[in-house]
């Protein structure tokens, strides 16, 4: 009974966070400036990052958390460099 | 999906009230990134999940890792720390990108783009004289008229 709770726990996580990565991809397609869309690829970063947690835990594997890592470095300095680019003109100075 | 049935009782509601609630949190921060209306409130909306998102969903994978593994499983708290580390210096970096911007373009808090001005037909008007002899200091305000920058801001 409990584990039936815990799969529709899962998968409604899932369908809630993809919901999510996809409310912030709007808002980067249709956002009016460029700060907005460097702020919504950084919350589809962190999406899908716990998107990978919830698939791991679903899979029983936690191999999906190394992935859900490496994304979240990626957003890390994906989103430092586009805002010092923003705010610069240019990365490296 | 055989090891959820390896789970106890409790665990198995704990681990799925943290991740209902981690996700229902983060699916309203997209919300909010999607409904508010300038950027200085939409840079307040994913940190929703940012903060309590990430924070139930690693505490609820660890505890059934460590429940289903029979040790102490801890490598989550890495996701976690990095995490909690790094999203105030992003969210800062965009936030000063987004002032100096706005402060390049004269605009307020609002969203509609002014109409830039032309140099050639409008002028900025004196600034302010602060001495009353005419000449000498004057206020050149916070924002420069001239528009120093024209190329840059064309791709926006």
């Amino acid at each position: 009974m409990t584990a039936e709770i815990l799969r529709f726990a899962l998968g409604y996580a899932q369908i809630a966070l993809i919901l999510a990565l996809g409310l912030a991809c709007w808002r980067m397609l249709r956002g009016p400036r460029a700060q907005d869309r460097v702020l919504a690829l950084d919350t589809m970063y962190m999406n899908a990052m716990l998107l990978f947690l919830v698939i791991g835990m679903g899979n029983g594997n936690v191999f999906f958390f190394e992935g859900a890592l490496v994304i979240a470095v990626l957003g890390f300095v994906t989103t430092v460099c586009a805002a010092k680019f923003l705010m610069r003109g240019e990365v490296v100075e | 999906m055989r090891h959820l049935e390896l789970l106890p009782p409790w665990a198995a509601l704990i681990v799925a009230l943290f991740v209902v609630i981690g996700a229902t949190l983060t699916v309203l921060g997209g919300i909010g990134l999607l409904r508010l209306k300038s950027f200085y409130q939409r840079l307040h909306a994913p940190t929703l999940g940012y903060s309590y998102g990430t924070l139930l969903i690693i505490l609820a994978s660890m505890l059934m890792f460590t429940l289903l593994e029979g040790r102490l499983v801890l490598h989550e708290l890495m996701v976690g720390i990095f995490i909690m580390a790094t999203t105030p210096i992003t969210l800062l970096m965009l936030g000063r990108a987004a002032l100096r911007r706005d402060r390049d373009t004269k605009l307020g808090h609002d969203e509609t783009v002014p109409p830039r001005p032309d140099a050639q037909e409008s002028p900025p008007e004196m600034p302010r004289d602060l001495t009353g002899y005419g000449e000498g200091v004057v206020d050149t305000g916070l924002l420069s008229h001239g528009d120093p920058e024209p190329e840059r801001r064309r791709g926006d």
